[in-house]
């Protein structure tokens, strides 16, 4: 698959050519087992490994907890408690599939911002980055819908503010809402839809996996130097490159390993420490939660949805402009939505000819801003849309389009890079010529 | 239907005060030491046993406990109740509607605590964990770490936060609370010193008996609690295990890979 030269499968034996003949699949999961991989990879690179045992972890508990379910407004809160007490082992396959929701966000936020550092989403990996980007927003609508069936207060009125911002689109908006809801309100025809598409989602999400490992299998793994590898002959690359087998497979089980460990720790000891204590009450149309807050994964975007209200001179601007079709809801939703695509965009946005941000001096504190400002706007989204909150959250909100629109096009005009070096040997052989074989396995960042 | 709904009011503005202070946070709520605590924190059985005393005595006047199956009384690692006690206790406490006979009869272990909405009151099978007692500092959740998520603490703060002050509010009377969000709160002081007598005579004053009750009221929430940490603690030993074993292996597959980048670094 790899345009990087390397040994492939060759059928030794009659049944291997015979089958090889017919469907080359050991070829491929040989090519995929033994791809040649920067040999100067970080521990940024083994997120990857995270989210796919995530994934694998939430289909297996999920698709066990579907079997005890009961989709329905009036008995679904019972059939969870009926999980918690009563199913063999129930109570442990619920807290892993609620916690792993978040060790999954938790590691796809590192894996985007690692991208975003090293240029993984430069050419030629465009279609990687986008094919990722599609996957986190599957991850967010299987996410938010999940969150929907324990039918507990903050299920219900989380659904109730989400499908809203569907109707703040101007003229369609509210057939689209009803259309969304399976009627005028949340109710039984929605929970019903959500656990159906709760369920697909994340099928889609394993193919476009598929899709994203395909990818960058063709392009190569980008590496912390954003440096070529070197594709002239297999000796060459051979000197920049090992083979993911064993050497990145045993170090990203290791990485996972140390992770789960902390995973476990959380789901044995604190498993309700990452969800809201008004889920524990079922859900009620009549009595309104005083403050309705997303789970923390989701805290970021809906700080910048809140953030645009209707005394912020853009949104006055853009009401005056469109003759009163934006108005503040809409503007916040277009916002939210906004902060996403402008990251699906980013590859066209940054113009710098360097990929990695460690030979970009000024590149380096403008993204470590922006990580500090995801973290603020995760903070803001949880408190109160009031002062000072909601004045933080508008100046984050502001940095992160900034970021994105203004900043990102100009470095790649104004930044003179630093010396990168000429291959991703000579980046190997300096961090261990100099630190003399350290404890870490690779090159730490 | 006018009853109905306002049923549903009181519902919805007990639920509606809940909510707030699960947002705000400004009431005081004391850091009380329950067996439970932490990774190897487990029931006091005979807490659990008091506070089930107190449960039937006081609370299930008004309070429903309707997920929470009587059977779970005899579970190891709870309030562990022997086979014949429990269906004595379930027999002797509670009356339960069967549709079969069209008529109540005693209750059996295989049924639920009955739900209780006569006066409108909330269920406690979960209240232990629909309420955090501590929050922040600065909105950043570092206190539920270190502390908890202050369930059980919130029951017993409000158990024993009354100030001895009422008022009457649109004909309702409510009571002053320290533990209450807003401060005032519809439910009367439910205990005091002394109010319920324990065979064995243990403490009784009103702070043990608070603590007693709100133990029983987590476990009421999350019986399988011992397992779980259980569970957590073997993953997290062998999962440790499994971390050194798989560093060691890693950093030797890579040893020779480094060794030589550092020979021909020196070169």
């Amino acid at each position: 698959m790899s345009g990087i030269p390397h040994d492939h499968y060759e059928p030794k034996t009659k049944i291997e050519k015979w089958l090889h003949s017919r469907l080359p699949i050991v070829g491929l999961l040989y090519d995929t087992l033994f791809i040649p991989t920067p040999k100067n990879l970080n521990w940024m690179w083994i997120w990857g490994i995270v989210l796919t045992f995530c994934l694998v972890l939430q289909i297996v508990t999920g698709i066990v907890l579907a079997m005890h379910y009961t989709p329905h407004a009036d008995m679904a809160f019972a059939s969870l408690e009926h999980i918690m007490r009563d199913v063999n082992g129930g109570h442990m396959l619920r807290y892993l599939h609620a916690n792993g929701a978040s060790l999954f966000f938790f590691a796809v936020y590192i894996h985007i911002f690692r991208g975003l550092y090293y240029g993984s989403y430069k050419a030629p990996r465009e279609v990687t980055w986008i094919v990722g980007m599609l996957i986190y927003l599957a991850m967010m609508a299987t996410g938010f819908m999940g969150y929907v069936l324990p039918w507990g207060q903050m299920s219900f009125w989380g659904a109730t503010v989400i499908t809203g911002l569907f109707g703040a689109i101007p003229l369609i908006g509210e057939p689209i809402q009803t259309w969304l809801l399976g009627g005028p309100a949340v109710d039984n025809a929605t929970l019903n839809r959500f656990f159906s598409l709760h369920y697909l989602l994340p099928f889609v999400i394993a193919g476009l996996v598929v899709v994203h490992i395909w990818a960058f299998h063709s392009t190569g793994n980008n590496n912390p130097t954003g440096v070529d590898v070197r594709r002239g002959s297999k000796a060459e690359a051979e000197k920049d490159t090992l083979p993911f087998w064993p050497y990145f497979v045993m170090k990203d089980l290791f990485a996972l390993s140390l992770i789960l460990l902390i995973f476990f720790a959380v789901v044995g000891f604190m498993p309700n420490y990452l969800g809201h204590p008004d889920n524990y009450i079922e859900a009620n149309p009549l009595a309104t939660p005083a403050h309705i807050v997303p789970e923390w994964y989701y805290l970021p975007f809906y700080a910048i949805l809140r953030a645009f209200t209707s005394d912020v001179w853009v949104v006055m601007f853009a009401g005056w402009i469109t003759g009163g079709i934006v108005d503040a809801k809409f503007f916040g939703v277009l916002a939210m939505f906004g902060a996403i695509f402008v990251m699906v965009l980013v590859p066209w946005l940054d113009t710098s000819s360097v990929r990695s941000g460690r030979y970009r001096p000024m590149f380096k504190w403008w993204f470590a801003l922006l990580a500090i400002d995801f973290v603020v706007l995760m903070w803001c989204g949880a408190q109160p849309a009031e002062p000072p909150y909601s004045t933080i959250a508008l100046i984050g909100s502001a940095y992160w389009f900034a970021y994105f629109l203004v900043i990102l096009p100009l470095l790649g005009v104004i930044e003179k890079p630093t010396a990168q070096p000429d291959t991703i040997e000579d980046d190997f052989k300096a961090h261990y010529g100099k630190t003399g074989g350290s404890a870490d396995a690779t090159p730490a960042e | 239907m006018i009853k109905t709904l306002t049923l549903s009011a009181a519902v919805a503005l007990g639920l509606g005060a809940g909510s707030a202070m699960a947002a705000g946070g400004e009431s005081h709520v004391e850091d009380f030491a329950f067996s439970f605590e932490g990774p190897f924190g487990s029931y006091d059985q005979f807490q659990l046993q008091r506070g089930l005393q107190i449960f039937t005595e006081v609370c299930s006047g008004c309070h429903g406990l309707r997920y929470v199956p009587l059977r779970t009384l005899g579970d190891p690692g709870g309030v562990g109740l022997p086979e014949d006690q429990v269906r004595a206790y379930a027999e002797q406490n509670f009356e339960v509607f069967d549709p079969e006979l069209d008529d109540t009869r005693p209750a059996r272990p295989t049924d639920n605590f009955p739900a209780n909405t006569g006066v409108g009151a909330p269920d406690l099978s979960l209240m232990a964990k629909a309420r955090a007692g501590f929050h922040g500092p600065y909105g950043l959740g570092i206190n539920q770490v270190v502390k908890g998520m202050g369930g059980p603490e919130y029951i017993a703060s409000v158990l024993s936060g009354y100030t001895g002050e009422e008022k009457e509010e649109a004909g309702v009377t409510l009571y002053e609370n320290h533990a209450f969000p807003g401060g005032w709160i519809g439910m009367a002081p439910p205990l005091e010193d002394g109010s319920v007598e324990y065979q064995d005579g243990h403490q009784n004053d009103l702070h043990h008996l608070a603590q007693d009750v709100a133990a029983f009221l987590m476990w009421a929430a999350e019986p399988k609690m011992m397992a779980r940490k259980q569970t957590g603690l073997v993953a997290v030993l062998f999962l440790g295990l499994l971390t050194v074993l798989l560093y060691l292996t890693n950093k030797r597959i890579w040893a020779p890979v480094k060794k030589r980048a550092k020979g021909e670094a020196a070169e």
